[in-house]
Parts: C-alpha cells; structure tokens; sequence
C-alpha cells in the first residue's frame, strides 16, 4: 500500500491509544486525589505529569494539578484531533463506520468541551473518551478488511500502548518501593495503576486482591493474556509486523521483524527474577526499544531514501 | 473531455464550449442516476433507459490503451490535488470504480526519468497518470515552483516517454474559446465534413469591427476570457452593472485577444422541485467523452443547473445544481 496512507493509518491509531491512555489516568488520579490527604497533591500530579512525558518546570504562579490538568486535557484533545485528521486523510481507505465514529467522537468532544462538562464533570468528560475511543476501536476491527492497512492500525495501537505502560510503571516503582507491608495510601495507589491499565479486575483473578509489586509487575510487563501488558502488546506488534512483512514483501523487512522480535523475546525469556532485580533498568529498555521499532518501521516502510529503495 | 451544449429556443443543440483540461462532474452524474434508481425503481422499470454504469469501465479501458510502448501490465494511477479540492469526491469515487491507486503529488518520485510510488513494499513503476492536477502545479521543476501539488520531474519523465498523462500536458489550447471559434473549420478542414452540432455565433475581439460593436452593446453579450473555466472572468451583459461593464470594457481594451464575446443566449429551462414546489430554471448538458485508441461516449451526461431562479450561471464551482439524464433506447 502507499506509504503515506499506511503513515497515516499508523498515527491516526497510535494518537487515539495516547487519548484514551491519557483520559484514563486521568480519570483514576481524581478519583483517588478525593481518598487522599491534600498534602500528598503536588507529587500526584507530578507523577503524572512524569508519566505523560512532561518534562517542563512548573511556573511560579502555578501547581502541578493545575499544570496536569491542562496538559493532559491539551495531550487529550490534541489526540483526537490528530486522529481525526490522519483519518481524513485516508478517508477512502477506512470503513465508514470507522470515520464516522471517531468524527463523532472529535466533535462530541468539542462541543463537551465548550458546554464546559470539562471544568464542571470531568470524570463524566472522561467517561465519553475512553467509551468512545473503545466504540472506534470494536468498529475498527469489526468492519475493516484485516489487511495491510489495518494491521498498521494495530502496530500503531500497541505500540504507544507498550510504551505508555512501561513508562508508567517506571514512575510507580520509582515512587512506591515494592515492599510486602504496604499502608492504606499506598495500597490504593497500586490499585490506581491496575486501574490506569484497566487492569484491576484481570489481576486479583490471577493472583487474588493480594496487591503485590511484584505481582503487579509481573501481570503489566509478562502476562501473555492480558491485552493492556507489555508482553501482549509485543506479541500483537510482533504478529502484525510480520502481516505487512507478508502484504509489503520489502526485502528490508527483517530489520524490523529483528528488532520487534527482541522486545517479544525479552518479554517472555527474561526470568522473573532477574527482570525484579532490575526493575528501573528493563522499564527504560523496553520504551527505548519501541522508540526503536517505530524508526524502523518508519525507515523500511515510509520514509526510506530513493536510493536505498532503488538499491533493494 | 466535457463538452458543454445548450438548447437554443428553436430546439436545435449547439456546443457552447469544450473543457479538455480537468472537466469534473462524471461522479455527480454516476451517483445522480444510482440515488434515482435507488428512490423511483418503478419508473426505470418501465421506461428503457441506457445504462450509464460502465463509464469508469470505459474510462478504465482508456486509460490501458494510452500506456506507452512495452509497458504490458500497466500500472494506472489517480493523481488527486487532496482531501482540500472541491472535487476530490469524484476522484475518490474514480479511482474506487476503476480500481486504480488515488495517489497524491508527494507518493510519487521521479529517478532517472521514471515515475514511481512510494509503497510499503517498495518503490513500484507508474506508467499511466489520470491526472486532476492543473498543469500549472503538476511539476515545480518545470512549472509553478510554489506548488506542493505537483511531482518534481514528471515533465520530464513525460517528454522521455516513461509516463503517459491522461488528459496530456497544454490540452486547454482547445479550450480557448478564442479557438473554439475555428472548430467548424477545422472539422471541415481534417475530416471534410460539416459539423452535426453547431457552434454559438461567436465574435473574436480582435476583429475590430466585431469589438467596437460588442463594446456598444456591452448590456447584450456575454463576455468570457479565453482561458478560464469554471464560470470565471466572465460577463453576462442583460445582469450586470454599469460599473461591470465599465470594468470589462477596460479588460477588453488592453488585451482583446483574451475575450470573446456570444450573444446572451437563453439556456433552455427545465422544471426543478425546490421546496416542495416545481420551478422552471436554467439548464446545459455536458457529456463525457473518452478518448483513447478509440472515441466512446456513455448515454448519458450531467444535466447541470443554474441553482438560483433565473441565474445563466450552472457550473459546479459557483454552486450550480444537477440532475440525472436520460437517453432512451
């Protein structure tokens, strides 16, 4: 297929997964700030800033829930938006449904936004996003022939979902030490990050509601099942990656089925201990390596040189 | 190609222009007849209409034909300006017809003179380009180096003969309407035949006689610039302002080659429903025309309509209307 179009499809996925992501931690942050003590606010909303990839000081006039909420609603919209116009762009190559579902989605959002259901409910604001994003997304896989295209929309998927996970449990661990005896507050932290993952539920039918760390980071970096861990969203990257390999037939491919295929291999040769021994260090390999395997996508299937590609 | 005919009041067809740059409006005319279909079944069940259906088939088959030498399997794609041009609907819906790649000026790259596009799986040859790009933004390099429309180098890939473009480069000298005064020559001059459609009467300003009368009657005539399309840089006499006219005069008088000027015809009018009403308005027909090894032509056209009550003006651009047309068998 055209290599913008697979572009496109590729961003248009991976900017509506940061939406949803975004809108979800969120979300889990109010809800727990209402159990806490006030005190423990400002590291809250750093964490999350941290986590969402804000790097910036925080302004004199400012506090860090302030600054979160307005960089996460920003990294919220912006998503949308740019999902939106992605899709435009390859209107032709996406179902209908798919299209009219997530315009829907963009101009609900807007309107929400402008009513001012964001200042005045946002969990409900929330709410709208990670609903719809999950309706664009069944739509999308039920009405889309499951082709090049649309396996560049789950590359694009799983791929921001890997390396959101990862770099949110590296915030967690860097915070919360894995201890066996952990107080109240703390324990309803390690519940907020399941439940950033949706995740909750899935883990005390694993391993109980018995909150481990290192349980937790066992489900979120190594279950095979769950689709918001690491080791699952590698696999699917993984599989989806040798579908194009199959449709596009480049002779370049195995550079990129080399380089997803190590994060998959980490992931499920990396024996627990050793991966707990080093937690800080396998958090920070594994957002290096999707950043890895989104250069390669993009040099072997989008952005390559004439020459390189005369040359194949 | 599109070329536009009139009604004049005693029956008869004339042509009022051609269009063999980018005519648009085949799409209008495809969908029109499936909504029709589609809402008053009965009426096509009963009455023998030609089916129009096959034009992206034709279309399709053209387009093999014109690849260039040796190119067996050809690849055929749709060059589109993008989501932002007003008729990137028809191309869309083209290239979905004709099963064919929509392909943007930034998928495509020139080396060594061959045009190719950018793939998943590689660079892969284009031998034909359906091109709705102006010519004036189809090559920076060789054209209008602003545009981020074009391909940079296709002119040449052109000229070397590695890429046929459909419609060719410089195919709007026939739509100069200073031109399109000679035609009834020029059919008697190559194939010694009369025309079977006649031209509009039409007066080239560069006659002085013709323009000094067209200018004393300025209120009567419809002034048009030889080049433009669309409706534009044109006058129509009988609606216009003094100041209108003052300002054609002034045009006409420092550059008459590029004017030409028809006497106000009145465009025949057919009966349109507007809320709930049926109203007369203003109407042409333009038919699609394939050329390719040979001429074909689908039964059928786009009927197009002067949306505002007693409007000449039916182009798609300046909000003109359509209607569905039928030939019968």
């Amino acid at each position: 297929m055209l290599s913008r179009v697979a572009d496109s499809l590729y961003w248009t996925s991976r900017y509506l997964e940061r939406a949803e992501h975004t809108a979800r931690v969120l979300g889990v942050q109010l809800n727990l700030m209402l159990e806490q003590d006030p005190k423990s606010s400002d590291r809250r909303w750093l964490r999350v800033l941290a986590s969402l990839g804000y790097t910036k000081p925080i302004p004199e006039d400012s506090d860090p829930f302030t600054v979160a909420q307005t960089h996460a609603l920003e990294q919220i919209t912006d998503g949308i938006e740019l999902a939106r116009e992605n899709a435009r762009q390859v209107r032709e190559q996406i179902s209908s449904e798919m299209w009219e579902q997530l315009n829907r989605l963009f101009h609900e959002v807007r309107r929400l936004e402008s009513a001012g259901l964001w200042k005045s409910q946002p969990l409900d604001f929330l709410a709208v996003i990670l609903e719809s994003s999950h309706l664009v997304q069944g739509v999308t896989d039920s009405t889309m022939n499951h082709g090049e295209g649309w396996q560049f929309i789950q590359v694009g998927r799983f791929i921001e979902r890997a390396a959101a996970i990862a770099r949110l449990l590296d915030i967690y661990f860097r915070e919360f030490p894995a201890r066996q005896a952990m107080d109240s507050g703390e324990h309803m932290e390690w519940i907020g990050l399941l439940r950033s993952c949706t995740a909750f539920e899935a883990y005390c039918k694993v391993y109980t509601a018995d909150l481990r760390p290192e349980r937790i980071a066992e489900f979120l970096l190594l279950n095979s099942e769950f689709p918001h861990s690491v080791r699952f969203a590698a696999d699917q990257m993984q599989h989806s990656l040798e579908a194009i390999n199959q449709a596009a037939a480049s002779k370049r491919s195995p550079r990129v089925a080399k380089i997803a295929g190590r994060l998959s291999a980490g992931l499920i040769f990396t024996p627990l201990e050793e991966v707990v021994a080093g937690l800080a260090e396998f958090f920070a390999d594994i957002q290096q390596q999707c950043v890895r395997i989104h250069a390669a996508i993009h040099e072997v299937y989008i952005t390559y040189s004439i020459e390189a590609a005369i040359e194949a | 190609m599109g070329t536009d005919l009139i009604r004049l009041p005693d029956g008869r067809f004339v042509v009022l222009e051609d269009n063999l740059r980018v005519p648009s409006g085949v799409s209008y005319m495809l969908t029109s007849r499936q909504v029709m279909k589609r809402i008053f079944p009965e009426l096509f069940r009963y009455t023998d209409v030609r089916p129009i259906d096959h034009y992206p088939e034709a279309l399709l088959t053209t387009l093999r034909a014109l690849a260039p030498e040796g190119r067996g399997e050809p690849n055929i794609v749709l060059l589109t300006p993008g989501v932002y041009n007003s008729a990137y609907f028809e191309h869309t819906y083209l290239a979905r017809q004709m099963g064919i790649e929509l392909v943007e000026g930034r998928d495509l790259v020139v080396h060594d003179n061959v045009v190719y596009m950018r793939t998943t799986g590689g660079l892969r040859r284009v031998d034909v380009i359906y091109r709705r790009v102006d010519d004036d933004f189809i090559d920076p390099l060789a054209f209008r180096s602003d545009s981020i429309l074009g391909v940079a180098g296709l002119f040449n890939a052109y000229r070397a003969g590695n890429v046929t473009l459909a419609n060719a480069l410089g195919t709007g000298v026939a739509d100069d309407k200073a031109l399109y005064a000679y035609v009834p020559k020029l059919i008697k001059y190559f194939l010694g035949e009369d025309p079977i459609l006649d031209n509009v009467e039409t007066f080239l300003l560069t006659e002085s006689v013709e323009r000094r009368h067209v200018l004393d009657n300025l209120d009567k005539y419809v002034v048009k610039a030889v080049g433009e399309s669309g409706g534009y840089g044109m006058l129509i006499g009988p609606h216009s302002t003094a100041e209108q006219r003052e300002e054609f005069r002034e045009r006409i008088l420092a550059d008459p080659r590029n004017y030409i000027a028809q006497p106000t015809l009145m465009l025949s009018r057919a009966p349109c429903f507007f809320d709930g009403k049926v109203e007369p308005r203003h109407v042409d027909l333009r038919p699609y025309i394939l050329c390719g090894d040979k001429v074909t032509i689908v039964p059928g056209g786009l009927t197009r309509v002067a949306l505002r009550s007693g409007s000449l003006v039916v182009n798609s651009s300046q909000g003109g209307g359509s209607k569905d047309t039928w030939v019968l068998q």
